[in-house]
């Protein structure tokens, strides 16, 4: 029941992106398609998860005053393994993201729980924080890329969706669902939804 | 109208609490408070008591606007029968311009009152009076040929993202209007870069020979063409393309003068903005690097929507500055802004958009350092007095 908690309570309850407002750089930069939209959120998860998990294994080794120079050493050594990997059986993909992969180094969500969660928690749960909050982010970034595909570019996975009549009775392609700015208010959208439904996240 | 007070009076118990459409309450307030002045005075407080109420300055700001829109559905069709060569007599000029504009007007507002409805049921607030004027200057401020559901996509955004989400009329940052055409200037270039002139019917191509299309002036003076500049007395009039309400500058100066008179909208912002953009319009021509910088800089105010901007939007009472030195700053700047997007920035022909909506989010920044910095001078003024008194009395 516990390890449930772990799991899931990133997905809503304090998810990373419209909870806690972490990684939203990347959430902005990768979203405009599902396909690296979903890629990106694999990979975070994978290094949520595996940095949760080494760190945790390492924890009552790793000295204090010098634990965030290791924290980042473990997962830029992950970053680059995922980079390799994606570089190597995606690469049109992993050339879409760019740097974001790389720059999933500099993700607070990262540093957020190997500081909360993984410096004080047995691996077996950090794995699992890691999975979740991993997962958290990847929900998002699936959704919002969803959205701003379908209204930015009329298809779904890169397949046209919106169908070809309708552009001929005059519908258009929004632009400014492509553009970052459309992302930051849809983002705050979700979060205003969220916030509509789920009672626990209103501030007295 | 005496019927009508008392058919309202008789209706009124069901919608109070415990009525039978107590629901509806904000709506039925909506209503009563358009057709009346509402009979509820503010009774405590050292508030000043007057007659007008929100609803009444938002309909002189509506009155101020009629000539602009009553000559933009001329032009409309006066552009539009330019373009196919015909000519014909007034009234059906007139009749089909207002067939191109009227559309809009009624999208506008149909989609702008319908979610402020909502959200007032919703929240159980009364219902917002601002609408009443953005939904006048949206359509005025699109071009005439824009498609109507983009119209109510922009209409939409401007009033959620740009105005319920800050709590209503009154809490926005952002001129509503300006932001429903900022979104479509954004999220469909097509039809808003204004690189293409705006003629009614030219898309379906009724009759207008293929060639005509060309580029505004404005955009032409990015590209350092000074063909299409038109002569100064049509611009003046208001005989040019352009988006509806923008092109009279006789009729935006017509609505200017009832809002100064009626002291609804401040001339502070409105005589600031001309001079900012007149300053910044002599600069460049100081300097007369290319075409759009030699522009004389009185035309400018004649060109695009510089005029109507400066009395229609930046004076809009919510969002800007609120203090009277800061008015001056928040127009002079919002003046020089809109000439520097406009002559620097090829990719934007029309600055003015930008220029008030940018000036919007620093209002309040504005307003902020106007007040600290006369409380620091009372503060001082009362050091130093304390000292002349204590320098009074210390030789004794």
């Amino acid at each position: 029941m516990k390890h449930l908690k772990l799991l899931t309570n990133p997905l809503n309850d304090e998810n990373p992106i419209t909870v806690q407002v972490l990684g939203i750089c990347s959430v902005l930069a990768v979203t405009v398609q599902m396909k690296p939209a979903i890629v990106m959120a694999v990979s975070v998860i994978v290094v949520t998860a595996l940095s949760n998990l080494i760190i945790s294994l390492l924890r009552a080794t790793i000295p204090p005053r010098i634990r965030i120079i290791i924290q980042l050493v473990v997962i830029a050594f992950l970053v680059i393994l995922v980079d390799q990997i994606l570089k190597a059986f995606l690469y049109d993909v992993s050339k879409k993201l760019s740097v974001f992969v790389g720059l999933i180094i500099t993700n607070c969500i990262l540093m957020g729980r190997l500081e909360a969660f993984a410096m004080n928690n047995r691996p077996w749960e950090s794995f699992l924080d890691g999975i979740g909050n991993g997962a958290g982010y990847g929900i998002i970034l699936i959704a919002l890329s969803t959205i701003r595909e379908l209204f930015g570019s009329g298809s779904l996975l890169g397949y046209q969706v919106i169908p070809e009549g309708l552009y001929k009775l005059g519908y258009v392609d929004n632009g400014m669902m492509i553009l970052p700015p459309m992302a930051l208010i849809t983002v705050g959208i979700m979060i205003w939804v969220q916030r509509g439904y789920n009672k626990k996240l209103i501030e007295k | 109208m005496k019927s009508l007070r008392r058919y309202i009076d008789r209706i009124k118990p069901h919608f109070e609490k415990g009525g039978k459409f107590e629901k509806l309450q904000s709506t039925f307030e909506g209503f009563e408070t358009f057709l009346f002045v509402p009979d509820r005075v503010t009774t405590s407080g050292s508030h000043i008591r007057d007659s007008i109420d929100m609803k009444r300055t938002m309909i002189v700001v509506v009155i101020a606007l009629l000539p602009a829109l009553l000559f933009g559905m001329y032009n409309s069709g006066y552009q539009h029968f330019l373009a196919t060569g015909d000519t014909r007599p007034f009234w059906p000029v007139l009749g089909y311009g207002f067939m191109q504009v009227f559309p809009l007007i009624v999208v506008s507002y149909v989609t702008g009152l319908t979610i402020e409805f909502i959200f007032a049921q919703i929240r159980g607030h009364e219902i917002n009076e601002g609408f009443l004027v953005s939904g006048m200057l949206i359509p005025l401020v699109m071009p005439v040929d824009v498609p109507l559901w983009m119209v109510a996509v922009s209409t939409a955004f401007a009033v959620i993202i740009g105005k319920e989400v800050f709590g209503g009329s009154g809490m926005n940052v952002l001129n509503p209007a300006l932001t429903a055409r900022a979104f479509l200037f954004f999220a469909y270039p097509a039809e808003m870069t204004g690189d293409q002139v705006w003629i009614a019917g030219m898309k379906q191509g009724t009759g207008i020979p293929d060639g005509y299309s060309g580029s505004t002036a404005l955009g032409e003076l990015a590209q350092n063409l000074t063909g299409r500049i038109p002569a100064d007395l049509d611009s003046f009039l208001g005989f040019i393309p352009g988006s509806v309400g923008e092109t009279s500058k006789l009729a935006i100066l017509i609505g200017a003068f009832i809002l100064i008179y009626t002291g609804v909208g401040s001339w502070k912002i409105i005589l600031s903005v001309f001079a900012g953009g007149l300053f910044m319009g002599l600069v460049f021509n100081a300097f007369a690097a290319n075409e759009y910088m030699a522009l004389p800089a009185y035309k400018h105010f004649l060109l695009g929507g510089f005029a109507f901007g400066a009395v229609f939007m930046a004076t809009d009472p919510v969002t800007a500055s609120q203090t009277e030195t800061g008015k001056w700053i928040y127009g002079i700047l919002t003046g020089m802004l809109a000439i520097l997007i406009r002559v620097l920035n090829p990719a934007y022909p029309e600055g003015m958009m930008l220029a008030i909506l940018l000036m919007n989010v620093f209002a309040p920044l504005i307003d902020y350092y106007v007040v600290e910095s006369n409380v620091k001078r009372r503060l001082k003024r009362l050091k130093r007095s304390r000292m002349v008194e204590e320098g009074k009395h210390n030789p004794e």
